[in-house]
């Protein structure tokens, strides 16, 4: 059989495919998964919007172009709530703050909290679309039966491409009422 | 020590062998078995979509069907048969006396059994089995998975645990168990192929597993990795899947590209044609396997940057591998080629392999994928590469060594039997996938629109022919081993190269106790 310096060199290789393992395994949860959110949040890939309050910075209003925003609302497989825009259409100019407001209403008869998930459409406007204020940073819950309007306040940045003219915001809403439930507080967003 | 015998007989031999050899036929056994029971689901796939309409199964009970076939095919049948191949091989072909760590090799095989029954298990509860598919994308397998999602978690965990015991035991006998003189560049193509698919498997299974562990918090612990209401993203899901899924698909034929490396140089009498190009070649390809994953998601809606870096990537990997098809034959050319079983099976692959590999490149194209996407032509393509690549290099492997392992000569004719009716019957079930495919047909369906009635037909009864050719094959190889004529030839095969055909034949219980010396 195998002398023991052979036996010493089959620990050793061991070892090392052994920490070659656990750092495979630990590369999932933290490098590929923060990565994922960080690539794409940083390339605004995925339509995702930034989850952050916007600092809003002071800026001229650009008034030679106005670009059309969309809004769109579905609902989550099995979500029963009532989900839409109060404008389906806006036109504003870059620079400027603008508000508007979604309605929503709870028609069962039980409480239920939603969290409402966006994304926009083209992906790479999602940089240059900042929200001050949004119904989706947090949970929203409704009583049995309770209706609202729910605020978006946003801006679209002056150094949108110019090739950029309709940009289409989506929100799907979700029922999380087992989720809130669960935590006790409502979960961090995106 | 002197060529004595397993040291317990009986039953209790195999519970607590730790002899290459023993294990390597265990895991023979075990995949056969894994292979029969996913071709028995592909068979009730094949019979419901016979005909347009319901006739059989009801659709929930479909999708459980071409769930559990993907998986047993891959983690149970196509995988554990290259580990057996490697415990039989690798010690014999580098002239080591057993595997580095024979405990740890024990333990990596008896794990599957119970994790495989585990899984078939799931067939019988309540909920029915996994019905994600074999890809287990979220949220289908977390929000709307059934219960026995737990069991499949527990099962893929198992299952990456023995695969990476089984790797690092394999880069261990290689690294450190060659006999003198040995050097990396003298080692059989099958040694090098498997020595490079270990260290993917030890490089994508913890991926696998961190997957499957993120999937069991969000079902049972209130994360959400993958669920987007609570700001996770199922795309996630997928790139961290293929990231794993597609060195996964490499881990599954590179050591194929081993078999017939060492099969075609046999027949056709000539030494392999460019070796060190073969290694570099199979390098190349697992270097390439971990930056092209997302061609599997063309699809999602990645920016065009993404979707161009990937299609070329992807489209890379057709040098290495035409490399290696160029060499196969360029080892047949003027070789004084004869075409026994092992031989035609090669030659089989080579044939196959390549037109699995030009669908590949078609759907490499992003802008064409989105047609192909998720259609039969896909199904099509990686049934080339999966069933005629590492299904036929595996059968290639048995009755190349198979008198080798147990001193008897198999049945030629019934051998070639085997090979042309698997030949006609897979190309029969498989090549009209690609017509239903352009047409729009879509996988993981069990019905259909009328118009593809007679593919769907051509390719039921091709896959019943094909299905029934490995009875024969099965029959083949029982027969060898009960009543085979007996051979003690060292060389079975007149033009076959390397330390295992030094051995005595049958190879004894214990092999190479004092290492060989290698010129």
């Amino acid at each position: 059989m195998a002398d023991m310096s052979t036996d010493n060199n089959i620990v050793k290789t061991v070892g090392k495919l052994s920490i070659v393992v656990v750092a495979m395994f630990a590369f999932v949860f933290v490098v590929m998964v923060p990565l994922y959110d960080v690539l794409c949040d940083a390339l605004g890939i995925n339509g995702k919007t930034s989850g952050e309050r916007y600092q809003v910075v002071e800026s001229a209003v650009d008034s030679s172009r106005e670009i059309r925003i969309q809004f769109v609302a579905t609902n989550n497989a099995g979500m029963p709530w009532e989900f839409r825009p109060t404008d389906s259409v806006m036109k504003v100019n870059p620079g400027a703050a603008n508000n508007t407001v979604f309605y929503a209403k709870n028609p069962l008869a039980k409480d239920m909290v939603a969290q409402a998930i966006p994304s926009i459409s083209p992906a790479r406007a999602a940089e240059y679309f900042h929200k001050t204020e949004c119904f989706c940073f947090n949970q929203q819950p409704l009583a049995a039966g309770e209706q609202a309007d729910m605020a978006l306040q946003f801006i679209v940045d002056q150094d949108l491409p110019a090739d950029i003219h309709t940009i289409t915001l989506s929100y799907t809403i979700f029922d999380v009422t087992a989720m809130a439930a669960a935590n006790g507080a409502p979960v961090a967003t995106r | 020590m002197g060529a004595h015998g397993p040291a317990t007989q009986g039953l209790m031999r195999w519970v607590t062998t730790t002899n290459h050899k023993d294990i390597g036929t265990m895991y023979l056994w075990f995949s056969f078995a894994m292979f029969i029971l996913g071709g028995a689901f592909a068979m009730i796939i094949r019979a419901e979509l016979f005909q347009p309409g319901l006739q059989i199964v009801e659709p929930e009970f479909f999708n459980q069907m071409t769930t559990m076939h993907g998986l047993v095919m891959v983690f149970g049948a196509i995988m554990p048969s290259f580990v057996g191949l490697a415990n039989w091989m690798i010690p014999m072909m580098i002239g080591a006396p057993d595997m580095a760590l024979p405990r740890m090799n024990n333990l990596s095989f008896w794990i599957l059994p119970p994790t495989f029954m585990l899984l078939a298990s799931t067939l019988f509860m309540e909920g029915g089995a996994p019905n994600f598919g074999w890809t287990f994308y979220a949220p289908l397998s977390t929000t709307y998975a059934p219960d026995t999602v737990t069991f499949f978690i527990f099962g893929v965990h198992l299952m990456g645990l023995s695969s990476i015991m089984g790797s690092i035991n394999i880069i261990a006998t290689v690294v450190n168990l060659r006999a003198p003189g040995m050097t990396y560049m003298k080692m059989p193509m099958f040694v090098w192929t498997w020595l490079i698919t270990a260290f993917l498997l030890i490089a994508v299974m913890p991926v696998l597993a961190g997957l499957v562990t993120m999937m069991l918090m969000d079902v049972h612990f209130g994360t959400s990795f993958f669920s987007a209401a609570g700001g996770g993203d199922p795309v996630l899901f997928q790139h961290v899947f293929w990231f794993f899924g597609h060195p996964e698909v490499y881990i599954i034929i590179l050591p194929a590209f081993g078999v017939v490396s060492q099969i075609i140089p046999t027949f056709a009498r000539k030494p392999l044609f460019g070796y060190d190009s073969m290694v570099y070649a199979t390098a190349s390809i697992a270097f390439l396997s971990f930056i092209v994953w997302a061609h599997h998601m063309y699809t999602v809606g990645m920016p065009i940057a993404g979707e161009l870096f990937f299609m070329y990537a992807t489209m890379l990997i057709a040098v290495p591998t035409g490399v290696k098809v160029f060499n196969w034959i360029t080892t047949m050319w003027k070789g004084s080629m004869t075409f026994e079983t092992p031989m035609l099976f090669s030659i089989g692959f080579v044939f196959l392999f390549t037109i699995g590999g030009f669908t590949g490149v078609m759907l490499s194209l992003a802008p064409v994928d989105f047609q192909y996407h998720d259609s039969y032509f896909v199904v099509a393509h990686f049934h080339y590469v999966m069933v005629a690549g590492a299904v036929f290099s595996m059968s290639a492997a048995v009755y190349y060594w198979l008198p080798k392992w147990c001193g008897k000569m198999y049945n030629e004719n019934m051998g070639k039997a085997h090979f042309w009716i698997s030949f006609v019957g897979f190309n029969l079930t498989f090549f009209p996938q690609h017509f239903l495919g352009l047409a729009g047909m879509p996988r993981r369906i069990p019905d259909y629109a009328l118009q593809f009635t007679d593919f769907n037909t051509m390719s039921s009864v091709g896959a019943f022919i094909y299905g029934s050719s490995q009875i024969l094959f099965l029959f083949n190889v029982v027969r060898t081993i009960v009543a085979g004529k007996p051979t003690s030839e060292e060389k079975t095969w007149e033009g076959a190269e390397g330390l295992e055909w030094t051995l005595p034949t049958p190879a004894p219980y214990h092999t190479f106790s004092t290492p060989p010396e290698v010129k």
